[in-house]
């Protein structure tokens, strides 16, 4: 059997990724798909905690997070769209008008 | 019948309502009647009282149950809105109900065609509201409500004609002078509470002579704190000043606010807490010697003035002073039997000015009158009728209540100084021939000699209309028949001293609480009260000859005498004594520059403006700095957000 700490490093080293592409990366799509990839990092290690102490807890969490996540996407897809249609980019940079 | 007495403050609010409210839109022909129809409904209410108070035996005169509700009510301390039915109240009521009335009848008239009519009336319904409540109150703190509302009335109607900077002034004057007085009678309150742990009269007045030592350290000094508050209201020395600056409002609000009635409070709260003051002899003292005091000094002030209205106000504060003579010398019921009698002849001497101004048109200098008798014979009549009371002529009201006073100051001997009686006596009977001699010079400038009346005025001179000279004949009577209610020499006669002996309980108490002190003092003859009678009348009947010989007779010779040796003497009394002048050099001047270098520039610009300024500066810094921190990138915020929580992580980790 593989061991926990596998997956678990897998994990980290996933969400670790998603960090640094919502923190470097100025497409908004890109930033968008790190913050995915962040969830299903965590989605990971729920499932694998689930398996590794045999309740089912944690998957019924991966179930909610996935929910959300769709929800999520739905309206920051939407909102990315009409960010684009206004200023013609998807560029985060030029996106800076909420400040003093 | 007396459980309705809480109507009697009410009707004149009703009047405050409606005057008040609706007065820019009601007919001139409407208000008067409204708000004398309000003081009419307090009077007759009050009369019924009486009426059926008289009709019980005198021990159970003192009713005390008539209490509305519980005003506060903190930990083991209450206080009730309760009103106190006894003789003392009930002399008082009648007083300023029915005086009250007639003045507001006469205020028809007199205010007739003044701009601030509803104003006016609204404002006078308030203040008889306010002087009920203080003569009928069961409490300490009730009664301070009632003696701060006249306080704020009389301000209100001293600067009536508000576009008069003189008028407002002394408004302004009488207000902070009466605070003075009203902080030492507080204190006396707090004092009372802090002993008793009860402010209700009766309470109080049953427990005093368990709680307090005969002439103990704090029975002297709450007495001595409240006889402050009595000297602020009723302008004794030194807190006399404001009253003769009060005569800047209308003629008939000085009759009735700073004559009749509300200055007499102060005498009637003595006389309401007699118990205590019976128990402090050095208290009894004071007031005796600032009441003897007061009498000589307004009094020769008065002598002096060509005002007319400022010589019946300096007269005010002498008769007050006769008052406090009184209750200082243990006599309280014929202190209250003087303040009756001078709420008659006093509020008919100030609505006949008032009647004389009104003929020539606002005049008050008396040197620019003269002769008027011909042309207003019911105002010379009336005020004649005054004249002689005050002076003290039998057999009218005057005389018997002032008689009565010099009397008892005569037979008092006080326990600290055994000689006080004949010295009292002595100031008083001096205060009486300057009294009888002012008052005549008033009459003989005004209503006699040759006329010195301007010719545009004296063509308009006429009577005042029976609105006012009605009134005028009614306390005429009062004037008249008043002092027959307490005949000394008759027993039978001496109703009014009887009246109040229920309330005057503190000649007994302190006869059974000290040693050697007699329940009754010792009794002269009546021969010998005769006597002393017949001294005060000829030394009264000595005055006025002086006032005729001077006034009327050779009308040079007041200007021959003070213009020559005594010029220095008396350009000091003309000039008040420049007690005025001392006041504002040593409290007022002082106090306005203190405000200024200290208060203003220093406390106020530097400390209160400098902290609060300081405050919103260093908050405009702060965020002047941090508001770096939003910089419109989302991704910013993501990494502070990651720092954030990595600082949290890691202290959670290593070093909690």
């Amino acid at each position: 059997m593989i061991p926990m700490s596998y997956y678990l490093v897998l994990s980290a080293l996933l969400f670790g990724v998603g960090i640094l592409g919502v923190l470097i990366r100025r497409n908004a799509l890109v930033i968008f798909m790190s913050i995915e990839l962040m969830l299903n990092a965590v989605n990971l290690t729920f499932i694998t905690l689930s398996r590794y102490m045999e309740t089912l807890h944690g998957q019924i969490y991966v179930f909610f997070v996935m929910t959300v996540a769709a929800a999520e996407v739905a309206v920051g897809l939407a909102i990315i769209m009409l960010l684009f249609r206004n200023w013609g980019t998807a560029n985060i940079d030029d996106i800076n008008l909420m400040k003093w | 019948m007396h459980q309705y007495v809480w109507l009697i403050p009410l009707f004149p609010v009703l009047g405050v309502l409606i005057n008040g409210l609706l007065g820019s839109r009601l007919p001139k022909k409407v208000i008067g009647p409204i708000a004398c129809i309000a003081v009419g409904m307090s009077a007759i209410l009050s009369t019924l009282i009486f009426l059926e108070v008289r009709a019980l035996p005198p021990e159970s005169r003192i009713l005390n149950d008539v209490v509305s509700y519980t005003w506060m009510l903190a930990g083991n301390f209450s206080v009730d809105i309760g009103f106190l039915i006894d003789p003392l109240s009930l002399v008082m009521l009648l007083v300023v109900c029915w005086v009250s009335f007639l003045i507001h009848v006469y205020s028809i008239g007199y205010m007739h065609g003044d701009p601030g009519y509803a104003r006016y009336f609204t404002e006078l319904n308030l203040f008889v509201f306010f002087m009920l409540i203080l003569v009928s109150a069961n409490n300490f703190l009730m009664m301070f409500v009632g003696w701060e509302g006249v306080g704020l009335c009389s301000y209100l109607l001293i600067g009536f004609w508000l576009e008069k900077k003189s008028a407002t002034d002394a408004g302004n004057k009488a207000f902070f002078v009466n605070r003075i007085g009203d902080f030492g009678f507080l204190l006396g309150i707090f004092g009372i509470f802090f002993y008793m742990g009860t402010l209700n009269f009766q309470e109080v007045f049953a427990k005093a002579p368990t709680t307090f030592a005969y002439g103990g350290m704090e029975i002297t000094l709450i007495t001595l704190a409240l006889f402050v508050g009595a000297t602020g209201k009723s302008a004794q020395l030194p807190l006399y000043t404001w009253l003769p600056d009060a005569m800047e409002g209308p003629t008939p609000v000085s009759a009735l606010i700073h004559a009749a009635t509300m200055v007499t409070a102060g005498v009637y709260m003595v006389a309401r807490t007699n118990v205590l003051f019976m128990m402090a002899p050095v208290s009894l003292l004071t007031v005796a010697i600032i009441g003897a005091l007061t009498a000589i000094f307004a009094a020769t002030i008065g002598m002096t003035q060509f005002d007319i209205k400022r010589v019946l106000a300096y007269s005010t504060v002498s008769q007050l002073g006769y008052m406090f003579l009184a209750c200082g010398v243990g006599a309280f019921s014929i202190g209250i039997f003087h303040l009756m009698t001078h709420a008659f002849f006093k509020a008919l001497l100030f609505m006949g000015a008032g009647s004389v101004m009104h003929a020539l048109a606002g005049e008050l200098d008396m040197r620019k009158m003269g002769d008027l008798r011909h042309h207003m014979p019911h105002t010379y009549r009336t005020f004649l009728i005054a004249t002689l009371a005050i002076a003290g002529i039998p057999p009218l009201a005057g005389f018997f209540s002032k008689d009565e006073i010099l009397y008892k100051a005569f037979s008092s001997q006080s326990t600290i100084w055994e000689s006080s009686g004949y010295v009292l006596w002595m100031i008083a009977l001096v205060a009486a021939v300057i009294t009888a001699f002012y008052m005549f010079r008033a009459v003989f400038m005004t209503f006699y000699g040759k006329s010195r009346v301007d010719h545009h005025v004296a063509a308009h001179l006429h009577e005042s209309p029976a609105v006012m000279t009605v009134p005028l004949w009614i306390l005429a009577i009062l004037s008249i028949i008043g002092g027959w209610v307490g005949i000394p020499w008759i027993e039978s006669f001496n109703l009014f001293p009887q009246w109040l002996e229920p309330v005057m309980k503190g000649k007994e108490i302190v006869s059974q609480m000290a040693v050697g002190i007699p329940a009754h003092a010792a009794h002269h003859s009546i021969s010998f009260e005769l006597m002393m009678a017949l001294v005060s009348v000829v030394v009264a009947v000595f005055g006025i000859f002086v006032a005729h010989k001077f006034y009327v007779k050779e009308p040079e010779l007041p200007d021959r005498l003070t213009s020559g040796r005594f010029f220095p003497m008396y350009r000091l009394v003309l000039d008040k004594y420049r007690i005025d002048e001392l006041y504002d050099f040593l409290f007022v001047r002082p106090t306005l520059w203190m405000c200024e270098k200290l208060m203003w520039n220093v406390v106020d610009t530097k400390l209160i403006d400098g902290t609060v300024n300081g405050v919103a500066d260093i908050a405009k810094g702060w965020g002047n700095w941090t508001q770096r921190l939003q910089t419109g990138y989302v991704q910013n915020y993501a990494l502070m957000i990651l720092i954030g929580l990595m600082l949290i992580f890691s202290y959670i980790v290593f070093l909690y």
